[in-house]
């Protein structure tokens, strides 16, 4: 039996699934479904200082292999989220990363001072790549300079790791990758959604009363693992890697991009018990294509032709 | 809540893009009327979410109506064939201690009436159903094999009262705690009128579960509430519509 076990900064992930932030709330609705402890880890919806009630409806559309959402960050603020579910994910033997999110770098800071005291968070994931948001989020996730600000200051705040969740909406990745790990963040989450929009042919207007929103699911898989794959070979700190898996074979194929684990978003929705079928299926997989570890699949995909052109 | 491979029994179209669709499934142990499951209509991404029309022994059926590819796939869907289902979702009707009920139901709002009003057969029901014109006219018989009493409106008045479900129910003095589900317009004509009763809505939904928060509504008191897990059945005067 292969040992999915990972070790990350902060994480020890029992096996590398992780439900992604915003696509899974803290857990409480699958909870009814199966059990946390199964997961490697969960990535728990964003944080922001105040309560945020989020964008107009509709929020969602559905797209060719994927979907739309424009939920804008919903959530009832950092001291209700300690109040009322940091103490049932407790419960569970399961890592667990805390989104934060912000309006301006303090906000960010704010959000990390009051989760320091929490010991059921055990990493953060700085949210730097929400496109449905007006202020902070992508605004400041397409900047290097801003990107290497703001994970600067949550560092200096932060008493547990701190993982930076890129944003694809940029032309060059791995600038912002590089910046964000020279700021000295201490993993790497990507990618977050593709900025995109569907038009109501009956309305001619946009059908996502945000009109722009972040686009998920299967369809953006190419991106994402071309992203992991530029970013694996450019920085020395880990890679979570997300976009679009749905079974054990994508987890794979992350993990040979360069990614050490893997965040499940949207098929989720598709399949609520996707996590732990992915968790069940992984070694089976892992085994098909003759690996032994987790280990020594990571970044298999550029390291063959390193050590080929070193020869 | 569970994940199914169900066979369909019977799929058929019952008037102008309505169809009606048979289920052979085990979760009907856990429906309730008002609950819907959520549909993956095979080459498309997201489930859809629909509404519960019948409750049978080892069957549910559905009803639905062709507003994009994805409804239209599923409509030239046969059966014997499986579709995969997930639920039951939501809350679904309560159980109310009045003894007159009225159920009001429109368009595609309909179904989920029809399970409701077969559970408290017991009671005295008036249901009053809306439609655009005379050929999106659905189920006004099998409401009457209930012994239920049915009174139809359209907006073209090709059959029955002309006009809306309020323009009917105002023609035949009708009464009862209303229950209701059907476009926004006409729960928010209800809410207008009514001061007690329940409301199912609508929503575009993701996850069908509560942690996507993508199919959010107001409430009156200005807090947020999720229609595919706090509802979709809400009190009348409970959201702001």
């Amino acid at each position: 039996m292969i040992d999915l076990k990972v070790e990350l900064p902060g994480l020890h992930l029992k096996n590398p699934i992780i439900p992604a932030s915003g696509c899974f709330g803290f857990g409480k609705e699958y909870a009814e479904l199966y059990d946390l402890s199964k997961l490697g880890g969960i990535a728990i919806k964003s944080a922001t200082p105040k309560e945020r009630v989020g964008n107009p409806t509709p929020r969602i559309a559905e797209t060719p292999m994927g979907m739309l959402n424009a939920i804008g960050l919903q959530n009832k603020g950092v001291d209700l989220i300690i109040e009322n579910e940091l103490p049932f994910l407790a419960q569970y033997d399961v890592e667990i990363i805390a989104n934060v999110a912000g309006a301006s770098e303090e906000e960010y800071v704010e959000v990390i001072e009051k989760l320091n005291s929490e010991p059921v968070v055990k990493a953060y994931e700085l949210n730097i790549s929400c496109p449905n948001v007006k202020h902070g989020g992508i605004g400041l996730g397409t900047d290097p300079k801003l990107a290497a600000h703001v994970t600067r200051l949550a560092k200096a705040a932060a008493k547990k790791p701190v993982y930076v969740k890129l944003s694809p909406n940029v032309t060059d990745i791995v600038e912002i990758a590089k910046a964000v790990e020279e700021a000295g963040a201490d993993g790497l989450v990507l990618i977050n959604t593709l900025m995109g929009m569907r038009i109501d042919l009956k309305s001619g207007k946009p059908l996502l009363a945000n009109k722009t929103g972040g686009l998920s699911g299967p369809a953006i898989k190419p991106v994402a693992i071309r992203m992991v794959y530029q970013v694996a070979q450019a920085v020395n700190i880990p890679i979570i890697g997300v976009g679009g898996i749905t079974c054990a074979e994508d987890v794979l194929e992350f993990l040979l991009a360069g990614a050490q684990a893997v965040e499940i978003g949207a098929q989720n929705f598709v399949d609520p018990y996707v996590c732990v079928k992915i968790i069940e299926q992984l070694p089976a997989v892992l085994e098909q294509y003759g690996y032994h570890s987790i280990q020594e699949v990571v970044g298999r995909s550029f390291k063959d032709e390193q050590n080929n052109c070193c020869a | 809540m569970k994940v199914e491979n169900a066979k369909i029994i019977e799929n058929k179209q019952i008037a102008k893009d309505i169809y009606q669709m048979t289920l052979q499934t085990d979760l009907v142990v856990e429906c309730v009327p008002g609950q819907f499951i959520e549909i993956t209509v095979p080459g498309y991404y997201l489930r859809r979410p629909i509404s519960i029309c019948s409750i049978g022994q080892d069957t549910l059926t559905i009803i639905y109506k062709i507003l994009g590819d994805g409804t239209r796939a599923m409509s030239e869907m046969e059966s014997g064939e499986s579709l995969n289902i997930f639920g039951p979702c939501g809350n679904g009707f309560p159980i109310v201690e009045s003894d007159h009920l009225l159920l009001v139901g429109g368009g595609v709002g309909v179904p989920p009436l029809y399970e409701l009003a077969k559970q408290n057969a017991d009671k005295q029901i008036t249901v009053v159903l809306g439609f655009n014109t005379k050929e999106d006219v659905f189920y006004e018989e099998q409401f009457k094999r209930l012994g239920v009493k049915v009174h139809i409106a359209t907006m073209d008045g090709s059959y029955g009262t002309k006009g809306t479900v309020l323009d009917a129910i105002d023609k035949y003095q009708v009464t009862g705690l209303i229950m209701a589900c059907g476009p926004l317009p006409m729960l928010r004509a209800i809410n207008d009128r009514y001061e007690q009763g329940f409301l199912s809505l609508e929503a575009r939904m993701a996850c069908g579960i509560g942690a996507c928060m993508g199919c959010v509504v107001e409430m009156a008191d200005g807090s947020v509430k999720r229609v595919c897990k706090d509802g979709p059945v809400f009190a009348v005067r409970s959201v702001k519509l």
